[in-house]
């Protein structure tokens, strides 16, 4: 039942060094002919960018498999500049749910921060897929369409923007796993 | 869909796994950043089943002694630190990335922001990585990182600690913790350490010492066993 399990604590403010030696963050070359650009700012209940997050993405590839081949899926960002990351990645297809129907094509995330005890987790949908969010079972059990909306990255020409608001006004949604 | 549902961020569901709550309001960074809209109950998919296979990554074989980084060996007790990593029903995570990262022996991160006057090491960055073998068993070799002042209320030290970072086996099992020391008398004021509110869950972040694993005239040896989610997700107790 879970118990025993070791406690989340926070990754605080020292974790550049250990863990983003290597940039993780293309998980694509910029010129793969299907790469895309997600790139955000993470804010707190202030407004104010927080510039000490690390932020984690794991998505399925084009085919919606996950870990396949020469597609690892995972990637990582600091958000030094200024509280913004950014990935280049390709766009993930969609994937099984929970009773077999189709979940529409999205990243799940993983922010982890000083004053975080414990990572949030998001999802990053796509704006072009009206139709599979509109079916999305995640995304369809969100009454509050204002919150659901948070989920939604926006298309901004050169790349996608996820920006993410820890607490307060227009939170970003959060899962519990 | 019938298994969907909400949890208030400061909920049960943070306490049945041991986790803090996102709100602990004398650690003064959450006041500001912790969520407080009622978190969404994810059902299981594949999505957070799988997860990434770091257990790929390329580690070098030294990356796990942090003493022997550099030209000259790092000033401080050395120690080993080891330990076995399981899911919650007690089967060993093999294969799986552990990163760690720590303060020198007189509490000083390499870090650029690290100001807190005391000396760096030039032969101690701290940090390390390693993979668990086929028994989800690790193991370090280091110096035993000082405490630290920061400013988080009056006269606040944290207690010695080691950053982990673990993958487990899937995207749902991952985990960045801490690990401290036995004894430390500076836990009762740390709020970082106690907002995990459950006493037997506090007490896994602490490590024992372990005279058997310790190399006579060598180094003193601590052991940290770390129990993560497992592939599938944990029943609800209240469903």
């Amino acid at each position: 039942m879970g118990s025993g399990r070791t406690p989340s604590q926070t990754i605080g403010p020292f974790f550049h060094d250990a863990l983003l030696d290597k940039d993780r963050s293309e998980l694509v070359p910029p010129d793969h002919p299907e790469a895309i650009r997600i790139v955000g700012t993470v804010y707190d209940s202030a407004g104010d960018p927080v510039p000490d997050a690390m932020v984690e993405i794991w998505h399925a590839d084009r085919a919606g498999r996950y870990d396949h081949e020469n597609f690892s899926g995972f990637g990582r960002s600091d958000t030094v500049d200024g509280g913004s990351f950014s990935f280049v990645t390709v766009k993930p297809g969609p994937v099984a749910g929970p009773d077999g129907e189709m979940q529409a094509p999205h990243v799940m995330v993983s922010v982890f921060a000083r004053g975080l005890l414990k990572r949030v987790v998001t999802r990053i949908y796509f704006p072009d897929e009206g139709e599979a969010n509109a079916s999305d079972p995640v995304l369809s059990f969100m009454e509050d369409a204002a919150f659901r909306e948070t989920l939604i990255a926006r298309d901004e020409g050169d790349a996608l923007r996820f920006d993410i608001r820890l607490q307060g006004e227009n939170q970003t949604a959060f899962f519990e796993l | 869909m019938k298994e969907m549902r909400e949890q208030s961020p400061g909920g049960v569901v943070g306490s049945r796994r041991g986790d803090p709550p996102y709100l602990a309001p004398d650690y003064v960074a959450t006041r500001l950043r912790a969520p407080k809209e009622p978190l969404i109950i994810l059902p299981s998919t594949l999505s957070d089943t799988t997860g990434p296979a770091y257990g790929r990554a390329p580690v070098g074989e030294l990356d796990n002694d942090l003493t022997r980084q550099h030209e000259g060996e790092p000033l401080g007790e050395r120690i080993i630190v080891h330990g076995r990593v399981t899911d919650g029903d007690g089967r060993p995570v093999r294969g799986s990335l552990i990163e760690v990262w720590q303060a020198n022996a007189a509490g000083r991160y390499t870090h650029h922001l690290d100001r807190h006057p005391a000396p760096l090491d030039s032969n101690f960055s701290g940090a390390g990585r390693c993979l668990t073998d086929d028994e989800g068993r690790y193991r370090f070799v280091t110096v035993k990182p000082g405490a630290y002042p920061w400013k988080n209320h009056h006269n606040a030290w944290r207690p010695a600690h080691i950053h982990f970072s673990l993958f487990g086996e899937a995207f749902r099992s991952r985990l960045i913790t801490q690990m401290y020391f036995p004894g430390d008398p500076l836990f009762w004021q740390d709020p970082i350490f106690n907002s995990v509110r459950d006493e037997k869950a506090r007490q896994r972040l602490i490590s024992s010492f372990d005279l058997e694993t310790t190399v006579p005239e060598w180094a003193l040896a601590y052991r940290f066993d770390i129990v993560l989610e497992g592939r599938r997700a944990t029943p609800m107790e209240d469903h």
